[in-house]
């Protein structure tokens, strides 16, 4: 039986030296594994992959690493203070220091808790969070690792297993506070995950695909990003993706005041990283879903021209290398935010947190993809815009009315928003400040109880 | 055999391996861990099969949404893992394999006709497809369904609000 995967189509084909290097390892392998596998699909779909995995992994790593010191150097600044300047010079080689701390600290497992979950629940976080990578856009060409179809799809879902970790480990601990921290955090984490799948929703309008390579080149086809047609869309996902990756100011699930750590209390030494790690990549991960739906994933405007300037010979890699370049200043660029955010807010209550998510984010969130669809269906109608085969195509007057028409919807979103949370007392200071009648604030007996 | 076979048969090994320690595992915990386990190799399976969006839905759906549910009900309730029950009907440990027994026959019944060179078309789950088919062919049932869905928020709601009065 003959199974062609035509709907696996490879991003690009591998180069001639790997394929000829694979061809030779054939020879020694057994028939039976590679009769129904040509060299050159081998190559394709499996050789090739693996070794982008493998530099991915590394370059991603290294990246989370310097994040860390990166978060330290400044939180220093915006504090007012050095930060991490003896290891190495300016405190480049602090990543590696503490790498190696975590190494060879102990590693306590508590006499109580469940070992197997215990063993597992860092596992799954990592996993989770690395698996996600394998369908990002870096760049053009090479530059990627694959393009499936789901891709956006891919990743929500993948997250949404990764909150599993993090529950676990807080349960396994079989103590106070991580099991608060647990709680706390996959409530905040499963309630910010539909606001940001139904503010994705919205910017799929104009995406028209899940893919995310096809997400860039539907920006690209434009020569627009879609953070112009789609603002508040993109406020309310930086908002959720702060939420989703469990950082300040809605780092209640670790609020150290509070919780001692949070779910991670009772980890130690490498364990502990292994959280760490995991945290730390699903931002970059959250950072690079932001670039690629509103800000172009590695697509800038200008890029085709300045590679058509260039000799054919060059092109490509002239491309590949404006656009991975291009990625990594976005990514970097939101990051830097998140950093930015987290010393700079104080952090939120637990009520209003939960409020900020249900009655802000979401109704927000579902607000915009009725209005988003109906000024698409209002462009549409005015010929402002058409889709030939699933690519929207534009003038400039589309693209103008598009992007006045995104940022006048922030008016009704806010004015919805007003209306839902008027008398909200979270946030609300003029309606904190007015007295609640005696009767509600009484605590209420459960019957059979008599009163002192 | 072929790469694509012995794909199967690792994510149908994963699949099945779940599936019997649901069964087997005491502790309830692990039970919901080796159903998750099962339905990431199903999901694997879906997309093998070219079927990405339902690949993709039984993630997000299952693996998910309602496996956190169950985790979060044990968790809370917190179920003791080695609480050992004495079997209140041991009479039903004897049906086990007559009952096993029809339900490979029917099964067997069931896949015996279907061609062997059905080959995925790659194209039916895409989301694109089913987005249409959504849309166009089976819109009465997916508006029913996001109807009863309401209906269940609506539910939940009224159950949630009722103490207050």
């Amino acid at each position: 039986m003959m199974i062609q995967w035509l709907w696996i189509t490879a991003l690009h084909v591998a180069p001639k030296w790997l394929e000829s290097l694979v061809e030779q390892l054939f020879a020694a392998l057994p028939v039976w594994l590679t009769s129904n596998l040509t060299p050159t699909d081998a190559t394709d779909f499996i050789v090739w992959p693996l070794l982008q995995i493998g530099v991915m992994l590394l370059i991603v790593l290294t990246v989370v690493a310097y994040l860390t010191l990166a978060e330290r150097k400044v939180s220093a600044w915006i504090q007012v203070r050095v930060g991490p300047n003896r290891t190495g010079p300016l405190g480049l080689l602090q990543p590696a220091a503490d790498g190696i701390k975590l190494l060879i600290k102990e590693d306590v497992i508590p006499f109580k808790a469940d070992k197997v979950v215990f063993t597992l629940a860092p596992i799954i976080s990592m996993v989770c969070a690395f698996i996600v990578l394998a369908v990002l856009p870096y760049g053009p060409h090479y530059a990627s690792i694959t393009n499936i179809n789901i891709g956006l799809l891919f990743i929500l879902s993948v997250s949404s297993v990764g909150v599993l970790g993090i529950i676990l480990g807080g349960w396994a601990s079989n103590s106070k506070y991580p099991l608060l921290g647990a709680l706390r955090s996959s409530a905040q984490m499963v309630s910010y995950e539909a606001a940001i799948g139904l503010t994705i929703v919205s910017a799929l309008i104009f995406t028209r695909t899940f893919s995310m390579q096809g997400i860039v080149e539907a920006q690209r086809s434009l020569g627009v990003w879609f953070i112009l047609f789609l603002f508040p869309s993109f406020i309310v996902f930086l908002v959720s993706a702060v939420a989703e990756t469990n950082r300040a100011p809605f780092d209640l699930a670790e609020a150290e005041s509070e919780l001692v750590g949070g779910f991670h209390t009772e980890y130690s030494g490498f364990r502990f990283s292994i959280f760490f790690i995991a945290e730390y990549t699903n931002m970059v991960v959250v950072s690079a879903i932001a670039a690629t739906l509103y800000l172009g994933g590695w697509y800038v405007p200008g890029m085709d021209w300045v590679a058509a300037q260039l000799p054919a010979a060059y092109r490509e890699a002239a491309l590949t290398l404006m656009g991975v370049t291009a990625f990594s200043i976005k990514c970097g660029a939101i990051l830097y935010l998140f950093i930015w955010m987290r010393w700079t807010f104080p952090r939120y209550r637990y009520d209003q947190l939960m409020e900020l998510g249900w009655k802000w984010l979401m109704p927000a969130a579902l607000a915009n993809i009725v209005l988003t669809a109906t000024i698409f269906i209002l462009g549409k109608e005015l010929g402002l815009v058409r889709s030939v085969k699933g690519v929207l195509e534009m003038a400039w007057q589309g693209k103008v009315f598009f992007t006045v028409a995104g940022f006048l919807s922030l008016f009704p979103i806010l004015a919805l928003l007003n209306a839902i949370n008027r008398n909200s007392r979270s946030f609300n200071l003029r309606a904190q400040r007015t007295t609640i009648p005696l009767s509600t604030r009484k605590v209420k007996l459960s019957p059979g109880v008599k009163p002192a | 055999m072929t790469f694509q076979q012995l794909l199967f048969i690792g994510f149908a090994a994963l699949v099945l391996g779940g599936g019997i320690a649901v069964v087997l595992l005491r502790n309830p915990l692990y039970g919901a861990f080796a159903l998750i386990t099962s339905f990431v190799g199903l999901s694997a399976l879906y997309v093998m099969m070219g079927a990405q969006f339902i690949g993709a839905a039984q993630i997000v759906v299952y693996a998910g949404a309602i496996m956190m549910l169950f985790v979060f009900v044990i968790m809370l309730l917190n179920v003791r893992a080695d609480e050992e029950r004495p079997p209140r009907h041991r009479f039903l440990v004897w049906l086990a394999a007559p009952l096993a027994l029809l339900l490979s026959a029917g099964l067997w019944l069931a896949v015996a006709g279907v061609q062997g060179d059905r080959a995925p078309s790659g194209e039916a789950g895409t989301v694109e497809r089913v987005g249409k088919n959504l849309m166009t062919r089976y819109l009465l049932p997916f508006e029913l369904t996001s109807v009863l869905i309401l209906l269940a928020v609506v539910g939940a709601l009224h159950l949630a609000k009722r103490e207050k009065e």
